[in-house]
């Protein structure tokens, strides 16, 4: 089985982020990067079905060198090889889509795997979008899977507001994974040393035909508003319970 | 990628793996670890599992090929736990305790005592320290004599590591009638063995780590328990010795840079007379003498460890780096302790406990006396 697992640089969750000088995107200097967490449990899963079936497993990135940390770690997690397709561009969801599509359709692929999201744009956009320029099924938000290899069917479980659903669908297709649906592991040592030694496959995006005129660009990006300072109601408490009870209703409008 | 050429980037993904485990692993059970006074076995399977245990041994005797900056990895980023006691406790498995068979065991030793230690599955104690003698390892009293066709053991060990649990001690006794640095030997003890008797010892800091008292009262081995040349054990354990104080002046730097990290933090968080901490000029310099003496202990005890990892074994430089960074974490702790003020003090902040753990730094290992001798003696100050 050939799984591909498209793999997103995204900064540390517990990094402080500082708006860039233009006001467009975030700064960049001094962040510590990570790879997406959900796409970490879509590697995850990958390697778990070639543990189970055989087969390869293929990280895929888009960015620029700095990426080159996130498919290491891909590789010293176990995956067998990586594609980066390396740009300093800022492209949206639908050329990502593109590009990733154009590794895909060169390599060739069973299953196709990454996150339901990724957690710097939240968009949830990608996994999406890849399928559609692939014109395969695809299985969002997944909790639970169970491949079966001989029929070429995955039957997933996928997360609900307050409700589960089954899903079936042939291979192949593109799955995006949810938070539960495994325990990623950590790079072991000798695999962490040996992952220096797979081949990375560097692509461009002229070489994979992919333009970088954007459909939607960011104009804008502002930190949330701090938030104001508490009020402290002084007096008799039947005074205040009684403004607090009124400043619910007409302020804050939670009554 | 920090430190070149000691650090490359599989050794910065060993560490972001190790700190991610030590996060998720280790931090949030720690507490619990230090309340009942020991660590619990099955973490060491665990991270034999994971390839964290013997980093730096080859692969034909279990470890994991790693270079010795893995190892200086493993032990900065184990003391983020917040706690001294189980890092060290896992530094005399894989540092203290095992090295002398790596290096000086015959194959079946290995196989009967390393393998299975770097594996996580036998506890490792190394008996150096006696109730009578531990600066000076040359007065060791504990005597093994040679009795049909093996070794009759008698004496007593103290303040030893893993001891009121572990399988085996690497043991230094005495088996001939020299006295001083000739006439010690290593040995390799089961301590199921009918005679050994453990008495385990309270103390005010370490506390995930046990210890123990051990009484040898005609403890009968046989006689492949020797472990390298008989007569040579005081050379073999002060080689041993190079190795210990390097892997525990490399966990100082963690420990400090740890404190540091909490109390510049908190410095910045911490807002009084309507400023933050660090609007004080007294505060912001005192962080800044922190970094620039962690940074200090830092280049001496990298150089060397690059020394060492390359076969040249400086006994000086092993011992300045020692002694530096054992004063510098206690020195930096405390300050730490200080910016916290109540808050560095009570047990809701890591620090108070680290402060404990920190000042076995100047004893343990060989002290910071010890330390000084060394250097005044490789100087050629003592004999001139
Ligand atoms: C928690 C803990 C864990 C330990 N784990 C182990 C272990 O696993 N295995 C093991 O073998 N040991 C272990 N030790 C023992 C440790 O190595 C010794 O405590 C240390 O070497 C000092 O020996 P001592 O306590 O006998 O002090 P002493 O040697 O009696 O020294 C007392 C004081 O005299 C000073 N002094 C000694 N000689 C000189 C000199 N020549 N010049 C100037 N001053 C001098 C010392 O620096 C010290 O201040 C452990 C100790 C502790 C507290």
């Amino acid at each position: 089985m050939k799984i591909l697992v498209m793999v997103k640089q995204v900064p540390d969750t517990a990094t402080r982020i500082r708006i860039n000088s233009d006001g467009t995107g975030i700064a960049t200097d001094g962040i510590k990067w990570i790879i997406n967490p959900y796409d970490e449990f879509a590697l995850e899963e990958a390697l778990r079905l070639r543990e189970k079936f055989g087969g390869e497993v293929v990280a895929v990135a888009l960015g620029p060198s700095r990426v080159e940390e996130a498919i290491r770690q891909s590789l010293a997690m176990g995956a067998d090889r990586a594609v980066h397709i390396k740009t300093e561009a800022e492209l949206d969801a639908s050329l990502v889509a593109e590009a990733l599509g154009a590794v895909a359709r060169e390599e060739g692929f069973d299953l196709i795997l990454t996150g339901k999201q990724a957690v710097d744009d939240d968009a949830a956009q990608v996994g999406a979008r890849l399928a559609v320029v692939l014109g395969v099924p695809q299985v969002t938000v997944v909790l639970k899977l169970e491949v079966d290899a001989e029929s070429r069917r995955v039957r997933a479980e996928r997360e609900l507001e307050g409700a589960s659903e089954m899903v079936e669908a042939p291979l192949p297709a593109v799955l995006t994974a949810q938070r539960g649906l495994n325990e990623p592991r950590y790079p072991t040592l000798p695999n962490i040393m040996k992952a220096k030694r797979k081949p990375v496959t560097v692509k461009t995006l002229e070489e994979l035909g992919v333009g970088t005129v954007l459909q939607a660009r960011v104009m804008a990006l502002t930190l949330p508003s701090e938030r104001p300072a508490g009020r402290i109601l002084e007096g008799e408490p039947e005074e205040t319970v009684r403004e607090l009870v009124r400043l619910l209703h007409e302020e804050a409008k939670v009554l | 990628m920090p430190y070149p050429p000691y650090f490359t980037a599989e050794h910065d993904l060993f560490r972001q793996t190790v700190r991610r485990f030590v996060e998720q692993e280790i931090t949030p059970v720690v507490a619990q670890w230090e309340e009942v006074g020991e660590f619990p076995r099955d973490i060491l399977r665990r991270m034999a599992e994971l390839g964290f245990l013997g980093v730096h041994y080859p692969p034909e005797v279990g470890g994991q090929g790693g270079d010795y900056f893995m190892a200086v990895v493993l032990a900065e980023e184990l003391a983020r736990s917040g706690a001294g006691g189980f890092p060290m406790a896992l530094a005399v498995q894989t540092d203290m305790a095992t090295p002398p068979i790596w290096r000086f065991g015959t194959a079946e030793q290995i196989a009967r005592y390393l393998i299975p230690a770097l594996k996580g599955e036998k506890l490792a104690c190394l008996g150096i320290t006696e109730p009578d003698h531990g600066s000076d390892v040359a007065g060791i009293e504990t005597r093994a004599r040679r009795e049909g066709q093996g070794w009759l053991i008698q004496g007593s060990k103290t303040f030893i590591t893993n001891g009121p649990r572990a399988d085996f001690m690497t043991l230094v006794a005495r088996t001939g009638d020299t006295p001083g640095y000739h006439g010690l030997s290593l040995f390799l003890v089961d301590l199921d063995l009918p005679g050994v008797v453990r008495t385990r010892l309270d103390k005010v800091g370490m506390r995930s780590s046990d210890t123990a008292l051990f009484h040898f009262d005609q403890v009968r081995v046989p006689q492949q328990a020797l472990l390298g040349e008989e007569g040579q054990g005081f050379y073999h354990i002060m080689w041993e010795l190079q190795g210990e104080r390097l892997i525990s002046a490399a966990g100082a730097l963690g420990s400090a840079q740890y404190a540091y990290d909490i109390a510049c933090d908190y410095a910045k968080a911490r807002k009084l007379f309507d400023r933050s901490l660090t609007g004080f000029q007294v505060i912001a310099h005192l962080l800044a003498e922190m970094a620039t003496e962690i940074e200090a202990a830092r280049q001496l005890t990298y150089e060397t460890a690059w020394n060492f990892a390359r076969g040249t074994i400086s006994a000086k430089d092993i011992a300045l780096a020692k002694l530096v960074s054992a004063r510098m974490v206690n020195w930096v702790v405390d300050r730490a302790v200080q910016i916290l003020g109540g808050h560095g003090y009570v047990a809701d902040w890591p620090l108070e406990r680290m402060w404990r753990d920190v000042r076995l730094n100047r004893i343990g290992a060989g002290t910071d006396e010890i330390m000084k001798e060394i250097i005044s003696q490789e100087m050629g100050l003592r004999n001139s």
